[in-house]
């Protein structure tokens, strides 16, 4: 969607018929350049430290002046880091728990935005409504409460906490009920219409003409919700106080907290590189996706 | 006869029990998120309301409080008041900055330049780093002795006055934490989804506006002033509210960075309650602190929409109602 960037936009002033426009339309055109490049710099520039500060040697970690590259890049200290106790550990976890909860919560959306698009039955505006203004409930509200549910189930340290609830929409499944509906809604009843005289039953159209109609859709939801759940802190960081089974993100905390006398930013760096890897990686693969997903509740929202 | 009026109303019938089974499917369907809404979400909001009128701590009685916690908060707490204008202060220094930065940068990507798509990559690299990990990256950046930050400063100031300026040490500070937080959630925003829902909300401007404004004989401020601003006011709304909404819940970065030090100087109140119910273990009054925050951001949303009416302005509608 917003590829059109490329080819929409202000449209070039016409060449030819004003020549004189030609020298300050390009160095206007040099000075948008220079400031976009300026921006991305210092956007990048955390990056850059990130990656420069996790190839130091030990002794380079704490200089002053600081070093600003590494004299050799030590690559081993990646090495290091994803050998560091239960950090294969936490890697592993993580993923366990990503693909888990972003697999309930598609299934669990996905069936819901196909009622709201396709059916008509008694109760639809209310429950609606309701799902939407499930989006404007700050997570604390239910926090506590789903501690105590949790507690009293027996559930704390173990992963239910952090898979059960996603299978049922989790906490903020209104906004992927949302998405999946607007897209549902585009394709074309007809088709639905002609399988239904053929004879097919709901679910049938819904797994074998909807689904493979909308994986647009459903790479949108895994990408963003399979990002949410390798970010996820706070419900990890409350659930679970075995560091056995923590995710990254919550793992990492504890790889700072332990004493040291050695400085270990360096360490910590590789650690916080690694973690961003996935994530970078999944977006570069489902860019487009991702970028529609995030318009399709901006414009219609 | 006989034959069309038997499938008259066997259609009648067929087409009733078509409904009926129409409904049953779309419950059916319905199911998992309807147990979800109930279990994981409204069932839980009910009870924390209720347990902000008792004393809790894990294991332990509930014992009835009535108002006591309610009035707590605003009157014996005496890390109430500090951490909600502090959370208030956080929002303002956040939110102008990231709405009108990613207005910024996706006005940038607007113009057609060679390579947008790189540069829309690029601006959004920042937005993809986990909170965690962009937490540590930005301690170590902003660390006072040994980060990029402080040595481009000197080096900078020592260039071109040839004296070179010791900054601070950011996260120790008392002054400069909240800051620095504020720059970490910045850095993330500029090119984040804001910026893609506004690049999107600038896309649908049509450029015969614009043509019509340059013969005119419109500057480039006037055309952004009243052609630009008012047709992407429903845009910048939607994305204040958001981020209005998000600053309000902040919690991660003074957690993780700072732990609401130094003196309490970033004690949010999203870390107030989450210290109140999981560390000192007073769940009630946690309860009674995340409903205040529910009320706040509900009243403060309601009047973003009151307020809203004035200067966003939505095509293709009437402006009253």
């Amino acid at each position: 969607m917003a590829d059109r960037a490329v080819t929409a936009g202000h449209a070039a002033p016409s060449t030819g018929s004003r020549p004189s426009i030609r020298p300050t339309y390009l160095l206007g055109r040099f000075g948008l350049h220079t400031v976009a490049i300026l921006i991305g710099i210092i956007l990048m520039l955390p990056f850059y430290w990130a990656l420069a500060s996790s190839l130091k040697q030990v002794q380079e970690v704490r200089q002053i002046p600081p070093v600003l590259w590494p004299k050799v890049p030590q690559w081993e200290n990646y090495v290091v880091v994803w050998n560091v106790r239960l950090f294969t550990n936490w890697v592993t976890n993580t993923f366990f728990l990503t693909i888990v909860g972003t697999t309930g919560i598609i299934f669990s959306t996905s069936l819901a935005g196909y009622a709201f698009a396709r059916f008509r039955f008694p109760g639809k505006p209310l429950l609606f409504t309701i799902t939407m203004a499930t989006l404007m409930l700050p997570g604390y509200v239910l926090l506590i409460p789903n501690f105590l549910l949790f507690w009293k189930l027996g559930w704390l340290n173990t992963y239910l906490p952090l898979i059960v609830p996603f299978y049922f929409g989790g906490f903020v499944g209104g906004f992927y009920i949302f998405l999946f509906r607007q897209f549902f809604l585009t394709i074309p009843h007809d088709l639905d219409e002609a399988a239904r005289i053929d004879g097919a039953s709901f679910p049938r159209i819904f797994w074998s003409i909807i689904l493979p109609l909308s994986l647009p859709a459903f790479a949108t939801a895994a990408i963003i919700e399979g990002i949410r759940r390798w970010n996820d802190f706070l419900l990890p960081l409350i659930i679970l106080n075995k560091p056995e089974l923590y995710p990254l993100s919550v793992g990492l905390r504890y790889f700072v907290l332990t004493p040291d006398t050695q400085p270990k930013d360096h360490y910590l760096m590789a650690a916080a590189v690694l973690m961003t890897l996935p994530v970078v990686i999944l977006f570069f693969l489902g860019q487009r996706y991702f970028v529609r997903g995030v318009v399709m509740s901006g414009i219609k929202g | 006869m006989v034959a069309t009026a038997a499938t008259g109303s066997r259609a009648i019938a067929a087409k009733g029990s078509l409904r009926r089974e129409e409904t049953l499917w779309a419950y059916v369907f319905l199911t998992p998120w309807i147990i979800g809404l109930v279990v994981f979400i409204l069932g839980p909001m009910l009870f924390s309301l209720v347990l902000s009128f008792y004393n809790y701590t894990l294991g332990g009685d509930y014992t009835f409080a009535g108002l006591d916690n309610w009035i707590k908060a605003f009157t014996k707490d005496e890390f109430f008041w500090p951490s909600v204008w502090r959370t208030f202060l956080y929002m303002l220094g956040v939110v102008p900055l990231s709405v009108f930065g990613a207005l910024g940068t996706a006005m940038l990507l607007n113009q057609g330049l060679r390579g947008t798509t790189f540069y829309r990559t690029l601006f959004f690299m920042p937005h993809l780093v986990p909170t965690v990990a962009a937490i540590f990256i930005w301690l170590w950046l902003l660390n006072g002795q040994f980060g990029l930050i402080n040595e481009l400063l000197f080096q900078g100031t020592y260039y071109l006055t040839g004296k070179g300026v010791v900054g601070p040490n950011y996260f120790g500070d008392t002054f400069w934490a909240l800051p620095s937080l504020m720059m970490i959630s910045l850095w993330g925003a500029v090119g984040g989804n804001m910026m893609l829902i506004f690049l999107a909300g600038l896309q649908g401007i049509p450029q015969e506006l614009y043509e019509a404004a340059s013969i005119d004989g419109a500057s480039s401020w006037t055309r952004f002033r009243h052609v630009t601003l008012p047709l992407i006011s429903p845009t910048m709304f939607f994305n204040t509210v958001l981020a209005c909404i998000a600053a309000l819940q902040s919690f991660e970065a003074a957690f993780i960075g700072t732990g609401g030090g130094p003196a309490y100087s970033t004690w949010l109140y999203g870390l107030h309650i989450y210290r109140t119910s999981f560390d000192y273990q007073e769940m009630g009054y946690g309860a009674t602190l995340a409903w205040i925050l529910f009320i706040v951001l509900s009243i403060f949303t309601y009047v973003q929409f009151r307020a809203s009416r004035s200067w966003v302005f939505y095509a293709g509608e009437g402006r009253d109602g």
